[in-house]
């Protein structure tokens, strides 16, 4: 039992953590919203004062407020669906007793690790390029006239290199929640005969749905935000602007600070929403 | 696991788990080939796969003309230094969280645990700032920092999933013994810890080796790592796809290599024990 002494002792090792991250938390977003409700232009003028919520209403009216919603919510949602559904069927297939699985884990799960920056110019230049990429090649091969992803079709191509990099993580996360099925389970429903899409329905499918949740949350707050794959592919060109790039492009291309911080006190709100339900089941595991 | 299958329906399984397999590791694949082309053979038509004359040039060339070692060490300095500063700062808070919970322990996890969802971008300009006031933008140490304190939640939370599988009894005995605080954390703990520190160590570097926001935001020339340093081949360099092709793959070979030893921690550190 944890004497009175240790109970301080703990609270002091538990400062330095505590403190900094909550420095970290309150000191920046402070400045946000400090920043949010005043017109702030660093080079052209500095602090023009307050202007209360105007920058929240600009933001919202400009042009390109929608567009970036719009593509914010196609990449995530297309990410999502594409790695939500391929990554149960890797993973049902992953495993199925085979030779050289350890292998075979090993190569799907490589894209993960392969920094954003990289993957994307990989894509862009030697997969998508219209005249020397592997595509375009592949295009020809077949009789078809190359495409110029990028800039036709645009999102699709940011929805396949993300997708390509967090296939793996799905995957991952998948397979170990497959494993850890009770097989007797599954045994017991053959014998009874249940067809194996019965068996995926009404077994694995129910057993995998907390998995699932977890991966769509964790995949939701992480794809809300990405940025390098688009800063240097199409740099929010083609209809790819997400609100994560036009507000970078707001506060660090245009420094317009004041607007671009009432984006960033959106995007805080949009994440936290998505951020309450994932801490909800992290939190009910806490207690298991 | 111990499911008994016909062998054709074993081969079958093989194959296609191959095949994708070698699907989706192909862009490395075709990537790690390329750096050993020369330009011409990186772009002929149609594509060489094995039968082209290896060399090594690429590598000798992206190390002379951008002095890849600067940012290499960069690389490392950041990822290691903010890795090990924050298992330093992690590792007390985590202990007294697993060993010595208190009602408000489980708060404290989750709020931690929430400072990680806040977008980078909605602070972008505040980290800036302050950045440019304490002179630190484009320096190591300022990145370290940050990356830190990004990677802080997610440090403690797999050093408490880690602490809390030590049985307690032993420190408790340790404890009746007269060991102190501080031998209780350096000759009992610590030992048992090493596993799960190691792990955490591991995910933390692949995380922030790949960290691309804040590093592309808040670094210029000097203290620029690898992933700035592949970000300024965007344009024109990239379409020289062998030494694009030779900068990637240095870029990434370390990591990759970490991250197969890691595949098993990342289920945990990135879940934070959702699943299991």
């Amino acid at each position: 039992m944890a004497t009175q002494h240790s109970r301080s002792a703990a609270r002091l090792m538990m400062a330095p953590a505590v403190v900094l991250l909550l420095g970290w938390m309150l000191v920046p977003l402070t400045m946000t919203l400090f920043f949010s409700f005043k017109k702030y232009l660093p080079l052209r003028g500095g602090d023009l004062g307050w202007v209360g919520f105007d920058n929240y209403i600009r933001f919202i009216d400009s042009s390109a407020f929608w567009p970036s919603v719009q593509a914010t919510l196609v990449i995530v949602g297309g990410v999502l669906a594409i790695t939500v559904v391929l990554g149960v069927a890797l993973a049902l297939l992953l495993d199925q007793p085979m030779w050289g699985q350890g292998v075979v884990r090993i190569l799907v799960i490589a894209p993960f690790f392969v920094m954003p920056t990289v993957s994307a110019l990989v894509w862009k230049n030697m997969f998508m390029d219209p005249v020397n990429g592997l595509f375009a090649h592949l295009w020809k091969f077949f009789g078809a006239e190359p495409i110029s992803w990028l800039s036709e079709a645009s999102m699709q191509s940011i929805i396949l290199i993300v997708s390509w990099q967090w296939l793996p993580f799905a995957t991952l996360i998948l397979l170990t929640a497959i494993q850890s099925l009770d097989s007797e389970q599954l045994e017991a429903a053959e014998m009874d005969g249940a067809s194996p899409v019965a068996r995926f329905g009404y077994i694995i499918l129910p057993h995998l749905g907390r998995a699932i949740t977890v991966v769509v949350l964790i995949q939701t707050i992480f794809l809300l935000s990405i940025f390098a794959e688009i800063f240097v592919t199409t740099q929010g060109s083609f209809g790819t602007r997400t609100l994560t790039y036009l507000i970078f492009q707001r506060v660090l291309e245009s420094q317009n600070v004041g607007l671009g911080s009432a984006g960033g006190v959106y995007a805080i709100i949009l994440a936290n929403i998505v951020a309450a339900f994932l801490m909800r089941i992290v939190g009910k595991n806490l207690d298991a | 696991m111990a499911r008994s299958v016909t062998p054709q329906r074993k081969a079958f399984n093989t194959a296609a788990a191959w095949a994708v397999g070698l699907l989706i590791f192909f862009p490395i694949l075709w990537t790690i080939l390329t750096s050993f082309k020369t330009e011409a053979q990186a772009i002929n038509d149609p594509p060489l796969f094995f039968f082209f004359d290896w060399t090594l040039e690429n590598y000798a060339v992206v190390q002379e003309r951008s002095d890849y070692m600067r940012f290499l060490w960069n690389s490392i300095a950041i990822a290691g230094g903010s890795t090990l500063l924050g298992i330093l700062v992690a590792i007390p808070a985590a202990w007294s969280m697993a060993f010595v919970p208190s009602n408000r322990t489980k708060d404290i996890l989750l709020w931690m645990l929430s400072t990680k969802m806040l977008p980078a971008v909605g602070v972008l300009y505040p980290i800036y700032l302050i950045f440019i006031r304490l002179g630190i933008l484009d320096t190591r140490s300022g990145l370290i920092v940050v990356l830190m304190l990004c990677n802080l939640p997610i440090i403690v939370w797999m050093l408490y999933t880690y602490f809390k599988e030590i049985p307690g009894e032993i420190l408790e005995a340790a404890r009746m013994d007269g060991a102190t605080l501080k031998e209780e954390i350096l000759y009992v703990l610590t030992p048992m810890a090493i596993p799960g520190i190691a792990s955490t160590l591991l995910l933390n570097v692949i995380l922030a080796w790949n960290e691309a926001f804040w590093t592309l935001n808040l670094t210029a020339a000097k203290a620029a790592p690898l992933t700035a340093f592949i970000a300024s081949y965007s344009s024109p360099e990239g379409l020289f796809y062998a030494k694009l092709s030779a900068a990637s793959t240095m870029a990434i070979a370390p990591i990759l290599i970490l991250g197969w030893f890691s595949q098993k921690q990342l289920v945990r550190g990135l879940t934070f024990g959702a699943v299991k």
